[in-house]
């Protein structure tokens, strides 16, 4: 037996240079239709009625969006799909390839739905490389990956080149060393936190990064280096960081930006070589200038090259700086043969970024369908990704149009450098650059060569500056509010107005705006929202046919006027017109229950609250399917003695009950009858138990693992502080259940970044993550605020959870309420870390009235008579158990018995029922 | 403390007591106090040897319907939360939340499921007392429905 208390034993883990690592890679490469990624290239399957066959080479971005839009609109199903993809994994997002370190969901990386590989009419062939093009044959010839497997040719009708780019390798000595990477694909990102975790571990001091190249990937990978714990060096060959975006002003300013988030940055600074050490693993680095540099691990961000060398071999142009010379129809000099994505040179250039790549696959896919679209050019707008650092760039960023006018705001002391280029009458926006706050590019970006509203440098002011502020602009309808996926104010309108959605998921999922950068949403969400009103439908955040108001706007007039009852509450807040005997439903009254939980914290089954609970909360219990209860005793960050465990086992014995530990590291009883419920709390609270609130939309639990007690990896004592902050948030009502962890070091045994707020021990203190959950809709919390010290996590964790639970939803959990909330997460971050809205101080008081107020809800109702009468199983027959109900027995326990089961059991041929859980009882 | 008591404060046998005052062949059995009933929130009887949900209304009215749950199977129904719907006062299933009219026993919000109306029992309350009419000749049992249901909302059960 093993003799283990803990179940978080480090020991379990795999080691972490490949737990992590497998987990993504393996969710992302499991062949989900697993026939097509495993059947010989080439091979025919159902479905193949369609006449013509397009083969696409490259699976994507583009190539995705290419076949989605082939499919979306070849009703006639006259194309037949196969796309050939190097890469071991459906297309994937690339753009979003570094939040794969700040471990947002590994599957978010996927595109579009599952369903579409699915579709009989395509074919998606993983793992398998095009390596040669017979334009003659109309055939391309393909191997798979490894080389073992035949060659297999395929012919096509038309094919399309979406082979996209390779990361650059600059000719320095010692780029192929052991611990240099590129920064491309899934497998380069999964390799390098494999190498900085294996450093971390082996070398036990900050693994020392290296970016080579201070553009836009170049500093994504710095942040990624960063969140892997790494310190991050970028070397940039000339005069400042992203030359291609930002002028020189925004160049300073946004290196200041980076060094304040701890990156190094080192200007005109040429790489010599890198050497490795006596292990053979890069160790230095040397500079033109004789300076030099330590580095564990080197990332190569200087830029990428069209792959292009299938085109090549098949005669077909390529531009001077690589690339597939196209036409505006995204066609070759070959009539059969397209291009689209960053292979692609059109009108001369090459385009690093996704937006171009879409637009040119939805032209490819209209020739294809007899259409004559052209290429509309190409929206080259950027945003970086990197979290904390605000930078934009738009248009005509260097004012290189004739005449063209620069306004410019800086304000070094808060590190902004903002810069609008107009038209020599200083009407048509032509472009921008921002820097320190981008805040005004999502609706600036649309308006390019469009004249502004008002005053120009007010959209330079600071968001909330000033009493005007920004003017409010109209957009236009043919405006591009999402350049990603090419949707125009237009079609977002029309999905409010004509397509009937509702709120801003509906028209993301309708339109497509705003999923692939997400730079869009701030826009988007203002759209909506304005479409939404003009059209007169009022945003029903409406509760249900009782209450107009939201949760969140109930709760304010609540804790405002100070109201305690719900009759009241209904009478002078509810909706007009109600009908005289409207007495509330299962909707507003738990709500308002919650709420006046959240505000005075007293007793759930107090006077006229007690009619508003759901049986859980009013039982204080959790209703299991046969109409019995489960009890769950609080056990404080998991922690329990032998004692204490033994009364659970003796009451569980006792009782007959069904014991399971559960998810939150407790135990929970099930098949408690209404009538016992009273008598196993009065043993449990004797023994030194309470409420474990299992019941209520309040804090469930705060998991942690073992910590740096006993964990010989663990920096601090995460149980201790598991078990204070679950003292410390117990019994605290919410408008959704909320769940903590704690873990005691970066190996995160507690997986605290699933959970609502989750806490991770730093070397320098906790590093705090919110907006985490399981269940239908897994998300990973986000990084919320880094090292702090114990006392400010305490502060920190109740603004936090005072601020959701004053402005949420009903029913919404901590991460939708994080992306909903005013300004996101930055919004929440403002909010919590530097006040804001001014309501700190009050969000403290809220807390720590909740804290000095709180009683166990289980004691406090076994001293009160009248309170216990709710329990009684009939009113005319207090004891007598629920003749229903019906047990058998499996593995040793009860469980209810099924429907076959009862029926069997009545007529003798099936097992014998234990009718209820009685029995067992024991005086 | 060890000791707990979940006497009510009244208990009265359900010994059904035929009036005679009732033209059909209807007994009307004394289940317990009005004062017993907490308005608002139900309570299980055991009548004529079935179970019964008693609901005590704001205005002072007394509804009786089948503590049988249709969807679930589950004698579950006391322990709904009791509204209102335009002028119907309601109950809502504790176990998958569909919502029934307590006058009648409709099914006026059925979940996505087929609605299946609740039995209900005629009530009078005199002299304090809670009557529900049983049929003389006692009444085949209302059919269990048993059914299973998967709530992905509502995962109460992992603490
Ligand atoms: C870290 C990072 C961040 C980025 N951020 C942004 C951003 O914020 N905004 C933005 O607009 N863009 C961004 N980009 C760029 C964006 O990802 C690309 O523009 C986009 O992926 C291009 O799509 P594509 O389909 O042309 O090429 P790719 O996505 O590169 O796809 C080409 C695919 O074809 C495969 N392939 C190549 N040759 C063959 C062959 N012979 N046979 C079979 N398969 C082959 C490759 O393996 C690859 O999987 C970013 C890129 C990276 C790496
Ligand atoms: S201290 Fe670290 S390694 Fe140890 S159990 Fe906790 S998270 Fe895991
Ligand atoms: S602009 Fe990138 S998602 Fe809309």
């Amino acid at each position: 037996m093993d003799t283990s208390p803990r179940e978080d034993s480090p020991d379990e883990l795999a080691p972490p240079t490949t737990g992590p690592v497998d987990g993504v890679i393996g969710e992302l490469t499991e062949p989900k239709h697993p026939g097509p990624a495993t059947e010989t290239p080439g091979t025919y399957r159902a479905g193949m009625g369609a006449s013509r066959h397009l083969v696409v080479v490259g699976g994507g971005m583009v190539a995705h969006r290419l076949v989605e839009a082939l499919r979306d609109r070849d009703d006639a199903g006259t194309w037949r799909v196969t796309l050939y993809a190097e890469e071991p994994r459906a297309p994937y997002d690339r753009v979003a390839l570094t939040s794969y370190f700040s471990g947002r969901d590994a599957s978010d990386l996927a595109l579009g739905t599952p369903d579409l590989w699915d579709d009989p009419l395509v074919h998606l062939v993983r793992d398998t490389r095009v390596t040669e093009i017979d334009r003659a044959a109309r055939t391309v010839t393909t191997v798979r990956n490894g080389g073992s497997g035949p060659t297999a040719v395929e012919p096509y009708d038309a094919l399309v080149l979406a082979t996209g780019s390779y990361a650059a390798v600059p000719p320095i000595e010692g780029s192929d060393l052991p611990g240099v990477f590129v920064y491309r694909t899934i497998d380069d990102v999964a390799a390098l936190r494999g190498w900085v975790e294996e450093a971390a571990a082996r070398w036990k001091r900050p693994v020392r990064g290296a970016v080579v190249g201070g553009g836009l990937l170049g500093l994504e990978a710095a942040g990624a280096l960063q969140a892997l714990g790494a310190q991050s060096t970028v070397i940039q060959f000339g005069p400042r960081l992203m030359p291609l975006q930002v002028d020189e002003g925004g160049g300073e300013a946004l290196r200041r930006l980076i060094n304040g988030k701890g990156v190094a940055v080192r200007l005109n600074t040429s790489t010599t070589r890198m050497r490795p050490g006596r292990d053979g693993k890069v160790r230095r680095m040397d500079f033109a200038d004789g300076g030099r540099l330590d580095a564990d691990v080197v990332v190569l961000a200087t830029g990428v090259r069209p792959r292009d060398e299938l085109a090549r071999a098949a005669g077909l142009d390529v531009g001077e700086r690589g690339g597939v010379v196209v036409d505006a129809g995204c066609r070759t000099a070959d009539p059969h043969v397209y291009a689209a994505g960053e292979v692609a040179c059109i009108d001369g250039a090459v385009h690093g970024i996704v937006a171009p790549g879409y637009a040119m696959a939805e032209v490819v896919v209209d020739r294809l369908l007899g259409g004559q679209a052209v290429f509309p050019g190409a929206d080259t707008a950027t945003k970086l990704k990197l979290s904390g650092v605000d930078v934009a760039s738009f248009g005509d960023a260097f004012a290189t149009t004739e005449g063209a006018l620069e306004l410019v705001h800086a304000d070094p002391v808060a590190g902004i450098y903002t810069k609008l280029v107009l038209s020599d009458d200083a009407k048509t926006l032509l472009g921008g650059v921002l820097v320190g706050d981008a805040s005004a590019y999502a609706s600036l970006r649309p308006m390019l060569g469009r004249a502004l509203d008002g005053d120009p440098g007010a959209y330079l002011l600071p968001e909330g500056a000033g009493s005007a502020g920004r003017p409010a602009t109209t957009l236009p309808d043919d405006a591009t509010v999402c350049s990603c996926n090419n949707v125009t104010a237009a079609t977002v309108r029309g999905a409010v107005t004509e397509h009937g959605c509702t709120d801003l998921a509906a028209v993301k999922a309708c339109t497509k705006a705003g999923t692939s950068c997400g730079s869009c949403l701030p826009l988007v969400k203002k759209l909506v929202t304005t479409e939404l009103e003009s059209a007169g439908i009022t945003v029903s955040k409406a509760l249900c046919e009782h209450f107009d108001l939201s949760r969140a706007q109930l709760f304010d007039v609540v804790r405002v006027t100070g109201l305690t009852t719900f009759s009241e509450i209904l009478t002078k807040h509810g909706r007009d017109g109600l009908p005289q005997g409207a007495r509330g439903c299962d909707i507003c009254k738990p709500v308002v229950a919650s709420i006046l939980g959240s505000l005075d914290t007293g007793h759930v089954l107090e006077g006229e609250t007690a009619t508003l609970q759901d049986t859980n909360d009013h039982v204080m219990a959790n209703l299991q399917k046969d109409g019995s209860y489960s009890v769950v005793p609080r056990i404080p960050g998991g922690e329990v003695t032998p004692e204490g465990l033994m009364v659970i086992g003796q009451v569980a014995k006792d009782y007959g009950l069904y014991t399971k530990i559960t998810g939150g590291q407790r135990i929970d009883m099930f098949g408690a009858r209404l009538e016992q419920l009273p008598e196993i709390w009065g043993r449990l609270v004797d023994a030194g138990f309470e409420s474990g609130h299992a019941y209520g939309k309040s804090l469930r639990t705060v998991k942690s693992c073992v910590g740096s007690t006993w964990c010989r990896f663990g920096v601090q004592d995460s149980v201790a502080l598991a078990v204070e902050l679950e003292l410390r948030y117990r019994g605290l009502r919410s408008p959704h259940k909320f769940k903590l962890g704690v873990s005691g070091c970066a190996r995160e045994c507690a997986e605290a970044r699933g959970k609502d707020v989750g806490v991770i021990a730093t070397d320098k203190g906790w590093n705090v993550y919110v907006g985490g959950n399981g269940g239908f809709t897994p998300r990973h919390a986000q990084l919320l605020a880094e090292d702090l010290d114990t006392q400010t996590l305490v502060r920190t964790i109740d603004r936090f959870l005072m601020y959701y639970i004053r402005t949420a939803d009903r029913l919404q959990r901590t991460a939708p309420w994080v992306e909903e909330v005013e300004g996101g997460l930055e919004g929440v971050r403002a909010v919590v870390m530097d006040d804001s809205l001014g309501i700190a101080a009050d969000l403290d008081a809220a807390m720590a009235r909740h804290v000095d107020l709180y009683q166990d809800e289980w004691k406090a109702t076994l001293e009160d008579p009248e309170k216990l009468r709710r329990f009684a199983s009939f009113i005319n027959a207090p004891t007598t158990p629920d003749p229903s109900l019906a047990y058998v027995a499996e593995r040793g326990q009860v469980r209810p018995a099924t429907p076959e089961e009862r029926l069997a059991s009545s007529d003798g041929s099936g097992p014998v029922l234990v009718a209820g859980t009685t029995l067992e009882v024991r005086r | 403390m060890t000791t707990t008591t979940t006497t009510p404060s009244s208990t009265t046998p359900s010994v059904p007591v035929v009036l005679g005052t009732s033209s059909d062949a209807v007994g009307w059995t004394t289940v317990c106090h009005v004062a017993d009933l907490v308005p608002e929130r139900g309570a299980a009887a055991l009548v004529d040897g079935q179970q019964v949900a008693l609901f005590r209304l704001a205005d002072g009215t007394v509804r009786a319907v089948q503590q049988l749950d249709p969807f679930s199977g589950a004698h579950v129904m006391s322990r709904g939360i009791v509204g209102s719907r335009g002028d119907a006062p309601t109950v809502a299933s504790p176990m998958y939340k569909q919502v029934f009219d307590l006058r009648t026993g409709r099914c006026l919000e059925a979940v996505g499921r087929e609605p299946v109306d609740l039995r209900t029992w005629p009530v009078r309350v005199e002299g304090g007392l809670v009557m529900v009419a049983v049929p003389v000749t006692p009444s085949a049992p209302v059919a269990a429905v048993a059914v299973t249901v998967v709530d992905p909302a509502d995962d109460e059960v992992t603490p």
